[in-house]
């Protein structure tokens, strides 16, 4: 099975975001990693090229900076890297964003097209839904179990009350909640291997995907802060407390 | 330019409303003359009275049955959007608006915003609101291009107010033909329910991974029991399949605004912090001194779950 994984890299979550006060774009440091969000995916995908003797690409749109973020999941196992990098694409919209992904997807052919639920930083938690559109394909989304068995994708799908048992044949796209299975780390083998793994950079203009973009920032405001109340070191009788603060709320 | 028509998707749940529907729909009846539901269910006259009362003039029933709704009722809303012109969707941030929202976008080629907390309209156009790095920062977007501009708007951002009595006019709506390989439903599983819901609980009590493990959450459960409140968890310990995802509080899972959530061994994300931020009062436990959770606590306990949940406990049971 033809086997492609929509990943991004993000700004390592580690070190603190910022929007651009003047752009109201998200300030992206250089050393992007692999959203954690992905890895999940991409081992989803693996598991998927493994059982059925296929090949497993990634799609990334983004800025593509040093290229940490898609190898690391080039270190996981993936074959091949497809990477969308243009001027053209800064502070694309959901909509844009899956147009991209949509027309490159379709230029490498697939089986089964994988998405997390929702990204790091952007958590539009609509694009693996936007690209299923735009390509006429199933998607069975908020996956935490997935099965292939032929040419039928068989997943759990979350909801309010526990899961729904839901099938489709491919190709069809399935997004993954973090916890689908368990992402491998990368082996020192795999990080070298990675090295030589191919990375086709692509600009906008490759795909043949409309860049428009409906909506716009107009500010960014500090939100009315909550304060934080008291802070007490427990000696013993902090539960205390907790039965004085309750009371007065007359919960109990 | 006023608003001419607002619709709100609203989906079924357990043979009713379901709540976010209903709060999406008492806004679109504040933006609008007519505000309109998209109905998703088997549908009843007791639920169209519901919607009406909430505001619908007009109810557009859908009834997807066991196949997979996003598809076709993205494609049937489209045809809807073609004959009737609203200006604005509102879906809710749930699992199949957020499908059928976002097939619908690629289907009409319109920007859809999603995280929504707010949406407003005055003499510059509409106005949506988001939060963002938990909550610290409003973002305020505008659309550009042509309406319906479809919005996903978080749970608990209005409430859901009955105020109309009158009967709104049902319109059923046929869905396109789907081949069942497109995606169907085999079956539903359904966790059992036992006590008050974390959506409507007067207190909430959630447990993370600073319980250390599964076998601990045990202690979240007997103090939610001692307090009549509904038991919650962190993405970390539903991932660790520790508790079921129903349980989950926080950016993808419920929003809950309690008169009192208490957090043990929870380090306050801001993925956490969206989903209970605007609770009346929190109480934290967490050992380490440093936790952000301390940072919207109104009473913080340095403390070790394992020492003060079970003396909580006890100190109720004696009351
Ligand atoms: C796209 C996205 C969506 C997300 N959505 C959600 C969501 O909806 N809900 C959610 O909760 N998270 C969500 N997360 C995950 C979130 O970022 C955090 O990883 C998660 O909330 C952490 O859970 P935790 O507090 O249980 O664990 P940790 O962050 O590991 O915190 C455990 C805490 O327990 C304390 N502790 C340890 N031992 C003890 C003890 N004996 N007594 C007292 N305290 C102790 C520690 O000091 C620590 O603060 C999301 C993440 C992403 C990327
Ligand atoms: N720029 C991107 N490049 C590759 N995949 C993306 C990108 N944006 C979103 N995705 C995919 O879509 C999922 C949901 O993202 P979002 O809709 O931004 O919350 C992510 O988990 C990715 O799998």
């Amino acid at each position: 099975m033809q086997v492609v994984v929509c990943v991004k890299q993000i700004p390592d979550p580690a070190s603190p975001s910022k929007l651009d006060p003047d752009t109201h774009l998200m300030v992206r440091p250089n050393d992007q990693v692999l959203d954690d969000t992905d890895r999940y995916g991409v081992e989803m995908g693996l598991q998927v090229a493994a059982a059925t003797e296929g090949t497993l690409t990634l799609l990334s749109m983004g800025p593509a900076g040093s290229l940490q973020g898609i190898r690391q999941a080039l270190a996981m196992g993936a074959d091949k890297a497809v990477v969308i990098d243009d001027e053209a694409l800064k502070g694309a919209d959901a909509l844009t964003t899956a147009r991209v992904l949509a027309a490159a997807a379709q230029r490498e052919g697939f089986d089964l097209l994988i998405a997390g639920t929702e990204s790091t930083d952007g958590y539009s938690g609509v694009v693996p839904q936007q690209i299923a559109e735009l390509l006429d394909v199933p998607a069975l989304t908020y996956a935490n179990h997935v099965e292939v068995e032929g040419s039928t994708v068989r997943i759990h799908r979350q909801t309010d009350r526990g899961y729904d048992l839901v099938e489709a044949s491919t190709p069809a796209l399935v997004s993954v909640t973090a916890g689908v299975v368990e992402p491998r780390y990368p082996t020192f083998k795999g990080i070298m291997d990675a090295k030589k793994k191919p990375i086709d950079q692509l600009a906008a203009a490759d795909l043949d995907a409309e860049i428009d973009v409906d909506q716009q920032v107009v500010e960014v405001s500090p939100a009315p802060e909550r304060q934080a109340g008291e802070k007490i070191e427990d000696g013993g009788d902090a539960h205390l407390r907790i039965v004085e603060l309750l009371e007065r709320a007359k919960v109990i | 330019m006023a608003l001419s028509a607002v619709w709100a998707f609203v989906e079924e749940s357990e043979g009713a409303p379901g709540t976010l529907g209903l709060e999406l729909l008492t806004k679109a009846a504040q933006l609008a003359d007519r505000a309109e539901a998209i109905y998703l269910g088997t549908g009843s006259d007791d639920a169209f009275a519901a919607l009406g009362a909430h505001g619908a003039k007009k109810v557009f029933h859908l009834d997807a049955g066991e196949v997979l709704p996003s598809a076709p009722v993205a494609a049937a809303i489209a045809e809807l959007i073609e004959q009737h012109r609203p200006d604005l969707i509102l879906f809710g941030q749930s699992y199949t608006d957020r499908d059928v929202a976002g097939r619908l976008s690629a289907r009409l080629g319109s920007s859809v915003v999603s995280n929504a907390v707010d949406v407003s309209h005055g003499d510059d156009g509409l106005t949506v609101t988001n939060e963002i790095f938990g909550g610290t920062q409003l973002v305020s977007t505008r659309f550009t291009g042509d309406a319906p501009y479809l919005v996903v708007v978080r749970p608990k951002s209005f409430p859901a107010q009955p105020t109309d009595e009158s009967t709104p006019e049902v319109v059923t709506v046929d869905l396109p033909q789907a081949d069942p390989s497109a995606g169907r439903i085999v079956e539903s599983h359904a966790e059992e329910r036992e006590g008050p819901q974390l959506e409507d609980a007067a207190v909430v009590v959630t447990g993370g991974r600073g319980l250390g493990s599964a076998e601990a959450y045990q202690l979240i459960e007997d103090l939610a029991k001692a307090l009549g409140a509904a038991s919650g968890a962190t993405r970390a310990i539903v991932d660790s399949g520790w508790v079921p995802y129903a349980k989950q509080v926080g950016q993808t899972g419920k929003t809950v605004k309690p008169d009192v959530y208490i957090a043990a061994g929870v380090s306050g994300a801001m993925q956490h912090l969206v989903g209970m931020k605007d609770s009346k009062i929190i109480v934290a436990i967490n050992k380490d001194p440093e936790a952000p959770i301390f940072g919207v606590a109104d009473l913080g306990v340095v403390g070790d779950v394992h020492k003060v949940v079970p003396k909580l406990i006890e100190a109720l049971g004696q009351r």
